[in-house]
């Protein structure tokens, strides 16, 4: 059913397709020269006027012109990426597919379907996928989103065992897998025998590339514990480098007649000097970029440029010297991203996250369909016996490395790997877009490519397919142990950071080292050092506060950011108007309970937002932005109430009663049930959510608090930062104080004077938030509640 | 570990492996430590252990080390802190930091969580009525941002502030008009911190090995 719809959008392009191949002859990524037909219309440009008069009746002239060979190179380029991308709107329409099929199985299917049908009328793919595209322009664009995204706080605590995994278990696959291939071609049975020790090794080194995409997003989904997931994350990332590192290495040595065991050594020492060499370039670049961002701020337009260009340079400087780009710009991506964001405009941050993501996208997208395209196409040589054994030992290997490794590196780790763990690490082990790409761009001179690619297309289809689907269930029937990210929660939140700060202060009582004592001393050389230098406004502030702050702005951005129909979706002053004037509202009451409510639910927000950032860890989806729109939309809303209270402001009784009371919106509550505006169609929204939203907030409101005088509640002088702070604010606060201290006084505020002529505007209401919301909320907050 | 072990110490020893969970190693580590900072006497007071200088930069280095005084931390049901702890009462409390290894049973592992979250409870329930207060709660958050710079005390002061209505919100949803929140009991701090990483977090690797000797720049002046 689904691949009816999917065909039904696939027929037009491709009959496009075909019959732009058909008019523009043979593929070829060479300028084609210019044919016969081709060579007059120049000539005729010089002459004539341009084409579209048609009133020249000289036969000669040609009235409508084709010229496919000239733009035949991005034309395909384009429609390929257009196909690719209509097909990804197509998997998410449906969305359970998404979720039991990874995507990287669909794109597969649709480049198998395409090119089957390519093959039936007997085209060829455009030989676009040549190693120095792959490797000039593919592979950096998916490495620098792997290193963007890269949790670094998981990564750093776990790093050892990260590299770990990635070098030494590469190696072992790689070694592993070769030799036995090598012992089952010396069966003659096989024929394989013309396969040499050297061509072995590059063939392993190559099929041990583990991509975990599609793993990655299920684990995501269950919310597998941290440690196995940056694992596999990390090692997927670092194997990269180490996989382009051997198959460098063997495709060299593959060339020389024999081995001798002094090149075995220089082989390691090489591999050390790339390693280190592309770490050194990351870190330059990286502190090359963060350090230009510094003074970026006249010219915000072009900052997300210098990421770019930064990580690309170092990408290419590092592949001039034949040391490892890929570790060159993962390093680069990690040291720069700290920095750069601290630098850059929360718009130029969306847009280098945006950006990142979608580049990558459009490489892995476009590996993987030319990945379905290829299968049909070429000539394979198919063997079964080297297939099958290539297959096997790619299996057999991965699995047994992973539980000798996880057996030496876990007496070393506090959170042990277990069985179930080691379990889903070997299982992930899903080969992907690099593996394909560089045995399709291994060079003619070997002579049994076809083999070696049919056999790796063969690994990569199976395990894609049989483990990318098979991993879901099996994760979740095993009962992995999961990561609890429901942390939206202030208390977690202090809590958090309490622990870092208690086990630090043990540890330095008890007299001993752990990686805190490495964090701390890297937090104080950055402090000290590399702040300085690096970013242009280096205040000192306290993670939990300033990630709230930038979070909140980044937000608040968003929201503005998003198209107009979403931004109705959000109850406007009318609509609301409208309900507050049904619901038979007696008394307004505000003060206490209102500016509590307001605080608490901005502060609320602060953690829901920092979910957010979690959450462009997974790789396929960008954050969900619904979810943090929605809890904006809940603050202008909250805002625009109690303007509209304040404007039909009714002289409420003038004492807070005595008893506080803590309401908020039930943290056990499912925002999404309580606002759908998950479902971001345009219109059905605004009523229902908003009147939805008041009933929540309406049941918080029961819990009667006769305000006092309306004052302005908090959230809402704020947003208008430019007036002059009323200091009569902070007397509003002073009830609050007292009810959670004495439980039992009942105080009456003094009156708070409305400020000056301040009549909000709607949008007005949304532009300033976008200035300094949060940072208008805590300072006048601050004051409010300041002694 | 060297000859001078004397029998009764031996036995203390064994005594505590049963009463701390720690091994052999690892209490002949701590003691030794625990001399050092008490230069060799048989209890520590609080100014021993203020005078560890790496413990300068901790934000909550007043309720770490008062936390070790604290009664409720040896294990026992009284209230109070004492004035002098003894090396066994620094085992109890170092005992809180154990990590689970790969045998600990799931009932084993619950029970330490709940012995670190009671920890937590202690240290933020300073005046040992059973209940976070909102002035404790403040307190905690105060002391965790002081080194933030000039938002700190505001900001912290609305944090707390909307962390126990957090927790007010989820533990008691439906309060009457007048019923007032006394504090966080530690029923309600274990219900809002269910979603807390303590397993991976809140341990330290004691060591098998002497490090005391190993490193320079870390001992007490």
């Amino acid at each position: 059913m689904w691949a009816s719809v999917l065909s039904a959008r696939l027929w037009p392009r491709t009959l496009l397709l075909l019959s732009l191949c058909c008019v523009g002859g043979k593929c070829e990524i060479e300028k084609s020269e210019p044919s016969a037909t081709t060579g007059i219309k120049p000539f005729h440009h010089d002459l004539d006027e341009p084409q579209a008069f048609p009133d020249e009746e000289r036969a000669s002239l040609p009235v409508f012109t084709m010229d496919y060979p000239r733009v035949q190179v991005p034309i395909e380029f384009t429609l390929w990426v257009l196909l690719a991308s209509f097909a990804k709107i197509g998997f998410h329409i449906y969305k359970n597919i998404t979720i039991w099929i990874p995507e990287s199985c669909l794109l597969i299917s649709i480049g198998l379907v395409v090119g089957a049908i390519m093959h039936s009328v007997k085209e060829e793919p455009p030989a676009v996928l040549t190693s120095d595209v792959f490797f000039l322009y593919m592979l950096p664009l998916i490495v620098l989103e792997n290193g963007y995204f890269m949790p670094t706080r998981p990564f750093f605590e776990n790093v050892g065992t990260v590299l770990w995994y990635a070098v030494v278990g590469t190696l072992w696959n790689s070694i592993g897998i070769g030799l036995s291939l090598y012992a089952i071609c010396q069966i003659e049975v096989f024929g394989v025998q013309d396969i040499n020790l050297q061509e072995n090794l590059l063939f392993a080194s190559i099929i041990s590339a583990v991509d975990p995409v599609a793993v990655l997003n299920v684990f995501d989904d269950v919310g597998v514990n941290e440690q196995t997931h940056i694992v596999i994350f990390g090692e997927g990332l670092f194997n990269d480098a180490v996989t382009v590192v051997l198959y460098s290495m063997f495709s060299f040595v593959a060339d020389m007649s024999a081995v001798e065991s002094t090149d075995v050594l220089l082989g390691g020492a090489r591999f050390f000097v790339v390693g280190t060499g592309g770490f050194l370039f990351g870190l330059v670049f990286g502190f090359a970029a963060a350090f230009t961002t510094r003074f970026t701020h006249n010219a915000r337009q072009i900052e997300p440029l210098f990421v770019f260009m930064f990580s690309y340079l170092g990408y290419l400087i590092a592949e001039l010297f034949a040391i490892s780009s890929v570790l060159a710009i993962i390093t680069c991506a990690i040291t720069m991203k700290y920095y750069v964001e601290e630098n850059v405009s929360q718009r130029s941050c969306t847009t280098i996250r945006h950006v990142v993501k979608m580049l990558a996208t459009i490489s892995e997208t476009l590996i993987f369909f030319f990945l379905g395209v290829v299968t049909i196409t070429t000539e394979h040589e198919w063997n079964w016996g080297y297939i099958l054994f290539t297959l096997l030992f790619a299996l057999l290997w991965r699995g047994i490395g992973i539980l000798v490794l996880s057996q030496i590196v876990n007496p070393l780790r506090t959170i042990q790997f277990t069985f179930k763990d080691q379990f889903g690490l070997a299982y992930g082990g899903v080969r992907g877009a690099i593996c394909f790409a560089l045995v399709f761009t291994m060079p003619d001179s070997i002579n049994r490519k076809n083999l070696f690619v049919t056999a790796s297309i063969a690994v990569i289809i199976f395990t894609v397919f049989i483990q990318g689907i098979s991993i879901r269930p099996i994760i979740e029937y095993m009962n992995i142990r999961r990561t609890n990210k429901d942390s939206s929660n202030i208390n977690v939140e202090i809590h958090n950071r309490a622990m870092e700060h208690i086990v630090c202060g043990i540890e330095d009582l008890c007299g001993q080292w752990s990686h805190y004592y490495w964090k701390d001393k890297f937090k104080k050389f950055n402090d000290r050092f590399l702040r300085r230098i690096l970013l242009r406004d280096n205040r000192a502030e306290s993670s939990i506060v300033s990630l709230y702050k930038k979070l909140e702005l980044q937000t608040a951005i968003d929201l503005l950011d998003t198209p107009v129909g979403d931004l109705s979706a959000a109850p406007s002053i009318v609509s609301l108007y409208d309900e507050k004037k049904g619901a038979s509202r007696p008394k307004k009451k505000f003060l206490a309970a209102d500016v509590r409510r307001m605080h608490d639910i901005l502060a609320k927000n602060m953690y829901r937002i920092r979910e957010k950032t979690m959450a462009y860890t997974n790789k396929s989806n960008l954050p969900d932005n619904s979810r943090a729109r929605e809890i904006l939309i809940r603050r202008h809303a909250s805002i625009r109430r109690s303007l509209r209270s304040e404007s039909l402001r009714e002289m409420a009784a003038p004492n807070v009663s005595k008893s506080q009371k803590y309401y908020s919106l039930q943290p056990g509550v499912d925002p999404e049930v309580a606002f759908p505006l998950r479902r971001r169609s345009h219109g059905g929204v605004s009523p229902s959510s908003s009147s939805r939203w008041l009933t929540s907030v309406r049941k918080l409101k029961t819990v009667t608090e006769a305000g006092s005088r309306g004052s302005r509640p908090e959230g809402v002088v704020v947003v208008d930062e430019r007036r002059p702070y009323p200091r009569e604010k902070t007397p509003v606060a002073a009830p609050r104080k007292h009810t959670f201290e004495d439980g039992g006084e009942s105080v009456a505020p003094p009156p708070l004077p409305a400020p000056p002529g301040w009549m909000p505007d709607n949008r007005n209401v949304r532009k300033n938030e976008a200035g300094d919301p949060l940072l208008g909320k805590m300072s006048h907050d601050s004051q409010a509640s300041g002694r | 570990m060297g000859g001078s072990q004397t029998r009764p110490e031996q036995n203390q020893y064994q005594d505590l492996v049963q009463k701390t969970g720690f091994s052999l190693e690892q209490i002949k580590n701590l003691h030794k430590r625990f001399r050092q900072l008490s230069e060799n006497k048989e209890t520590i007071s609080r100014e021993s252990l203020e005078k560890v200088v790496s413990l300068a930069n901790n934000p909550i280095k007043k309720q770490i080390i008062e936390a070790f005084f604290d009664k409720r931390n040896q294990g026992q049901d009284e209230a109070g802190s004492s004035q002098e702890i003894g090396f066994e009462q620094f085992l109890k409390v170092m005992a809180h930091f154990r990590p689970p290894t790969l045998k600990t049973s799931p009932e084993e592992r619950e029970a330490m969580r709940k012995e670190k979250l009671r920890f937590l409870f202690n240290m933020h329930d300073t005046d040992s009525d059973g209940t976070i207060t909102l002035a404790e709660y403040r307190t905690v958050v105060e002391e965790l941002l002081s080194r933030s710079g000039t938002m700190g005390g505001e900001a912290a002061r609305a944090i707390a502030d909307a962390a126990m209505l957090e927790v007010a919100s989820t533990n008691v949803p439906h309060m009457a008009p007048d019923d007032f929140y006394e504090g966080i009991t530690f029923e309600h701090f274990e219900q809002i911190l269910k979603g807390l990483e303590m397993e991976t977090r809140m341990h330290i690797r004691f060591l098998d090995v002497d490090t005391t000797t190993m490193h320079c720049g870390k001992s007490t002046s």
